[in-house]
């Protein structure tokens, strides 16, 4: 006779070594693969100096010293001093606390609305796909930034408003993209099997179907928080993001326009923070990309 | 296929009300006193008296957007707070300038893009290859208002060759429209390179090249038109980067354009302005897209009518 339960632990049991194997042969993948490593090295740096940035820097990135105001870069202060006599490099190091941080909490928040949103949408279709689907034509109506800059204008400025809006702003990205998974994955042979022992709908998603979308959502969210810094750091230059004091690079490159012509060190070095960081993630991005997927590995 | 236009067409239109709702609630939603928001600090109680009258944010949410959109279909945005004149004559003042920045980056990204994909692909992993890509990875990389005021530090502080900002002559555009152009640039020369790989390794390009024809024809001839298929894909979608893009840029350069405008506006609290020039770049992008699509659809008879979940 078929044994339900003992059916259902076979294929957990099957499942797992499985997965282990899959993701040390994603990693076997992104290891040979130069420009990823690189990307990795990148962000490694980065985050290690956002964690570690009291120990690597003296200065507190906050404090002013008008004797300094406006340095170029010297022995002391490595990357110069703004108008404040702010320590540049301090001030780049903490800012790397507020990139990440805006980069993976966005990036989170909208997951934790796309992703389900997509799922339900995809799985369930109908006329509650149909009402998903319009509301994110709706979204991405607005284009690019300008979905962000509109939550901002409505939740008002500030980091934490710049993480909802980029979040926001990445839903639809989320949703469309998990409901395409969701939809191929639902015409395969272990849905139509598992529904046939009777798993509940829920448990479908989540054991059977989440799983095979797991890997186009990673490879996205790598971009996506490339994407999210952009726009965080734009916010930031518009003067729609973080504000004085915070060491936000965006802010930093706005602020730091105006002496162009004789400190130009306070807008070149935030820039380069920014392009490296972007760059960090959008190399693994691609790494991970080519390691999931076989078609785009043979024009490596 | 005119089946198809039409039901393109209308689809349009919910996603048009909903563009309306969202950029009515902008006003709605801001937290606490809308009117006290736009009237600004300072404002005096009659004064926000009568923006609350103006906005008539004493009745129901259904009869102050019945309003609003009344007003919309006339073309009446109100007016700025700030400037007291009409918005539809702030953005039809500000508008061409942000289509003439767009439109020129995308010439940009288009013809240097392509080129960069085409000569990549044929010869691959070349010296020019190699650079042209690694140049597309920094492209997409470089934040847009960085990449701009580099740009300006280089050629007007340091060479003295073209204009920091404003508007007027050619010399203005040319360096917004490439500080613009570049990720748009980087991007189609990654798709157009991978495309043109894919189609140059299918089997009627082994054939044609077996008929002995000149490797020129093949790529120029055989291989591209299909390439093109994703390239034409992304720039409908590009064209709205480009919008957003725009804003920075403008700012960046100092170009007077509708994205400046609403950057501005927000900074000044000039919510009818804001409202406005969100209402226009969205709409436009909505059209750009809809024509994008239709072109498509003429363009590559393989698309399945019926079902337009074609990414």
């Amino acid at each position: 006779m078929f044994n339900k339960s003992k059916q259902v632990d076979n294929h957990s049991k099957l499942a797992t070594p499985k997965k282990d194997t899959e993701l040390r042969q994603v990693w076997r993948h992104l290891r040979r693969n130069r420009l990823a490593m690189v990307g990795l090295a990148i962000l490694a740096i980065f985050v290690l100096s956002a964690i570690f940035a009291p120990l690597i820097t003296p200065y507190d990135p906050v404090a002013t010293d008008f004797s300094v105001a406006r340095d170029l870069p010297s022995r002391e202060h490595i990357l110069g001093a703004d108008w404040l006599g702010r320590d540049n490099f301090s001030r780049i190091l903490y800012g790397a606390r507020i990139s990440l941080l805006i980069g993976f909490l966005s990036v989170a928040i909208g997951m934790f609305i796309g992703v389900p949103v997509g799922a339900l949408s995809g799985y369930f279709g109908g006329r509650f796909d149909l009402f998903i689907q319009r509301i994110i034509d709706i979204l991405i109506a607005f284009p690019g930034i300008l979905l962000a800059i509109v939550v901002v204008t409505i939740l008002g400025v500030g980091v934490e408003n710049v993480m909802i809006a980029v979040g926001i702003a990445s839903v639809p990205i989320y949703t469309r993209l998990v409901r395409g998974s969701v939809l191929s994955a639902k015409e395969q042979g272990f849905v139509t099997a598992a529904k046939a022992l009777g798993i509940g709908d829920a448990r479908i998603i989540m054991r059977h179907i989440m799983p095979n979308c797991l890997g186009p959502i990673i490879v996205q969210s790598t971009f996506q928080i490339a994407t999210a810094i952009l726009w965080a750091a734009g916010l930031g230059f518009l003067g729609l993001g973080a504000q004085a004091p915070d060491p936000e690079w965006g802010r930093m490159l706005s602020d730091g326009r105006q002496y162009i012509r004789t400190a130009h060190h306070l807008t070149t070095y935030p820039g380069l923070a920014i392009f490296f960081m972007v760059l960090g993630f959008n190399l693994i991005g691609d790494g991970m990309r080519d390691a999931l997927d076989p078609r785009s590995r043979k024009h490596r | 296929m005119y089946g198809y236009v039409i039901r393109r067409l209308l689809l349009a239109i919910p996603v048009l009300i909903g563009v309306s709702i969202l950029v009515f609630a902008i006003i709605r939603f801001i937290p606490g006193d809308p009117a006290r928001a736009i009237a600004g600090v300072h404002a005096s109680p009659e004064y926000i008296a009568q923006v609350r009258k103006d906005l008539l944010l004493d009745e129901g949410l259904h009869i102050q957007y019945y309003v609003y959109m009344t007003n919309l279909l006339q073309g009446d945005l109100g007016r700025s707070t700030f400037t007291r004149r009409p918005v539809t004559t702030e953005l039809a003042e500000r508008f061409p300038n942000t289509l003439v920045l767009a439109s020129t980056a995308m010439v940009i990204a288009i013809i240097a893009g392509m080129s960069a994909g085409i000569v990549s692909a044929t010869r691959r992993y070349s010296l020019f290859d190699n650079a042209s890509m690694l140049f597309a990875l920094f492209g997409v990389a470089a934040p847009v208002f960085w990449l701009g005021i580099m740009f300006q530090l280089l050629f007007s502080v340091h060479l003295g060759w073209l204009p920091s900002g404003g508007i007027g002559t050619w010399q203005h555009l040319v360096l917004p429209a490439l500080t613009l152009g570049l990720a748009t640039t980087a991007l189609i020369a990654r798709i157009t390179r991978s495309s043109m790989l894919d189609v140059l390794g299918q089997d009627y390009i082994t054939t044609a090249r077996s008929k002995g024809l000149v490797e020129r024809v093949v790529v120029y001839k055989h291989a591209l038109k299909n390439a093109l298929i994703p390239v034409v894909t992304v720039m409908g979608l590009q064209f709205g980067t480009l919008l957003g893009g725009a804003v920075l840029t403008e700012t960046v350069f100092s170009w007077p354009g509708v994205g400046r405008l609403m950057v501005d506006s927000i900074l000044a609290r000039d919510y009818p302005v804001v409202q406005g020039a969100v209402l226009l770049l969205a709409v436009f992008f909505v059209m750009i897209n809809l024509v994008v699509d239709v072109i498509y659809a003429f363009l590559d008879p393989r698309i399945s009518y019926g079902n337009k979940e074609v990414e």
